[in-house]
């Protein structure tokens, strides 16, 4: 503890999840993710854990929701194709408002798509993802030691609210190697009244559910789950600002896109450009306020992402059509230059590109 | 005084169900509780509640219960078991859930020899949506969608759920029974016993097939539908032993 190691992004994830006292993990392989599953079949047995490869991404997703009902701390991993199957699963631990941790390491898109990095799974990860009026909590690391960080917090936000939180990252961030420092974590699971244990003494049952087959109930359950949405997004929205207080451009990236666009905003600071980042790190709850805000001072925003543009639909709703919002974005699995990023800062600053 | 010599089981809610007559949903209910009864573990059992008829299944027994979703049982199941060991931990399933859209969970938890008992209730129609044909319906056996007779050409022929899965080592106790006669439904309740002892004894996987009726969506009577069971599916799916569990001996 408390000194520097060189990691893996997949790896840190692993390590950070058994600080903050998760001591299951279902999974099943997939590349850029695969480190992480190797690293929790390694490290859970060594602190008495569970580590189980399931046969699938749906049985992985559903041994999450049974290890979650039964009220431990529990995590899976895949990328882009397994989360895709995973879906099903996460709705109904979103209706029955049940715990865990799910990390995506998103992959290049549509189908079978690439194994490099993506970020074409924001619509999926941000929007529902599966059937169902539901939200996930979506963190967005740009380095090895906050995946470490946020992946820590992750397990105490999805307890304290009984919510999945996502984490999504990327194959660059997944695969590269940084330093990282594990501190020591106050994190510790909480008790769960609710689970299914076993009744051990209770009067009465404990029921883990998303079944409401008569529709005013159904809506009922809707408006607490409603209820508790705008009480986290009044709560845990996060991101990052940097250079942004006398900015004309802001650029708005998350994930690995963030720190491709920090060279290319460097070089063009240095070249007189007034130039930010805003950085969300929390993609649902999306930071729109703060955006709202920065539309007041900034004449113009462009978004990067690796997909054809999606969390650019999140911005421009912020922005709400008081600045010109562009958009440049890389796809299928390619990593955009910072010399093609500094190209666009640069063409948004002179006013070309609008709208 | 009259000593009282039947009456309601504590695993059981004094609650009226929404099974239809005839059916036998509420039977194997019955027996399942008075297991949990005997054993005496009402207090450490989870029961895991699948797509079905038996979807409320959380309504009536007086354990805690997960809700899964269609199939994925056996999986929500192995995640409850892992996290409480010295649970009991059962699933409730029908034929669709089981050994269609579910049939890659329950082969694994088998071959695993996950730590869980299985009661499989095999209708060999899907009755919870209005009876259309499930993997395990006969041969020429209408239903909604096979409204000419099950074509073997092209629907292939009713899936043996307990003899596929005696393949498999992780499989320590298989037995097909019914409920459709007071001597059966005391082999029955033997062999969910048994069943759950395999368990608790932390030997393997078990399952209960159990044969049952769906009068409402097989368009017959109670009585018919017992008939037609004897005739049609028990000849096709015998009862019997498929794996004994031996190993367990008293
Ligand atoms: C993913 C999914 N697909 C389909 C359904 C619809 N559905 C509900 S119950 C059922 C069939 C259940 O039949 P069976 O398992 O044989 O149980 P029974 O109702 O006969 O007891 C189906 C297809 C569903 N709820 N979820």
């Amino acid at each position: 503890m408390s000194e520097k190691i060189l990691m893996k992004g997949n790896e840190a994830i692993g390590e950070a999840a058994v600080v903050a006292g998760c001591r299951h993990y279902f999974g099943y392989p997939i590349t850029p993710q695969s480190e992480l599953i190797e690293y929790m079949a390694k490290r859970l047995p060594q602190v008495d854990g569970v580590f189980l490869q399931a046969e699938s991404e749906v049985a992985a997703i559903n041994m999450v929701y049974g290890a979650a009902s039964a009220g431990c701390r529990v995590m899976t991993s895949s990328s882009s194709p397994g989360i895709s199957l995973k879906q099903e699963g996460i709705s109904y631990i979103a209706g029955s408002q049940l715990p865990c941790v799910i990390v995506n390491v998103q992959r290049g898109g549509p189908g079978l798509g690439s194994i490099q990095p993506g970020q074409a799974d924001y619509f999926q990860a941000t929007k529902g993802g599966g059937h169902g009026d539901y939200r996930n909590i979506v963190l967005a690391p740009n380095s090895v030691q906050e995946m470490a960080d946020i992946t820590i917090e992750a397990f105490d936000l999805a307890d304290k609210w009984r919510n999945a939180v996502m984490i999504l990252g990327d194959g660059a961030l997944g695969q590269m190697m940084e330093p990282v420092e594990f501190k020591e974590s106050s994190s510790k699971p909480v008790e769960k009244s609710w689970a299914a244990t076993g009744r051990r003494g209770r009067a009465k049952p404990n029921i883990v559910n998303s079944l409401y087959l008569q529709p005013d109930l159904m809506e009922k359950h809707n408006h607490v789950l409603q209820e508790k949405y705008a009480k986290i997004q009044a709560e845990e929205t996060r991101w990052e600002a940097l250079n942004t207080e006398d900015a004309e451009v802001i650029v708005v990236a998350y994930g690995i896109t963030s720190r491709i666009a920090m060279t290319a905003i460097n070089k063009a600071r240095a070249n007189g450009v007034k130039v930010g980042l805003f950085r969300p790190i929390s993609l649902w709850p999306f930071p729109s306020q703060p955006l709202a805000e920065l539309a007041k001072t900034a004449k113009a925003f462009v978004v990067f992402e690796m997909s054809a543009g999606q969390m650019v639909e999140d911005v421009r709703l912020a922005v709400n059509g008081a600045k010109p919002v562009s958009f440049h974005g890389r796809t299928g699995g390619m990593l955009p230059t910072p010399k093609e990023l500094y190209e666009k800062i640069i063409s948004v600053a002179n006013g070309e590109g609008g709208k | 005084m009259a000593e009282r010599t039947f009456g309601r089981p504590e695993a059981l809610l004094d609650v009226p169900t929404h099974y239809c007559p005839g059916c036998h949903h509420g039977i194997i209910h019955r027996l399942v509780a008075e297991v949990i009864d005997e054993l005496k573990v009402i207090d450490r059992t989870i029961g895991v509640a699948s797509v079905g008829c038996s979807a409320l299944a959380y309504d009536y027994f007086n354990v805690d219960m997960v809700q899964a979703p269609h199939g994925r049982a056996p999986a929500v199941a192995t995640g409850v078991k892992r996290v409480h060991p010295d649970g009991v931990v059962f699933t409730y399933q029908g034929d669709g859930d089981i050994a269609a859209i579910g049939t890659a969970e329950i082969v694994h938890a088998a071959a695993r020899g996950e730590r869980i008992t299985t009661i499989f209730v095999n209708n060999a129609i899907y009755g919870m949506t209005g009876g259309q044909m499930a993997p395990t319906s006969l041969v020429n056996q209408v239903t909604t969608t096979s409204p000419y007779g099950r074509k073997q050409d092209s629907a292939g022929m009713p899936i043996r759920l307990s003899e596929m899965l005696a393949t498999l080592d992780g499989a320590k106790y298989l037995a097909r029974v019914a409920v459709n006669n007071p001597a059966n439904m005391a082999k029955a309740k033997a062999a969910i016993k048994k069943a759950f002892e395999i368990q608790i004894a932390g030997l393997g996987f078990s399952m209960v097939e159990v044969l049952s009726t769906c009068p409402t969506n097989w368009g017959m009577s109670a009585i018919e539908s017992g008939t037609w069971m004897e005739k049609n599916m028990m000849p096709y799916y015998p009862l019997g032993t498929f794996r004994s569990g031996e190993e367990v001996a008293k």
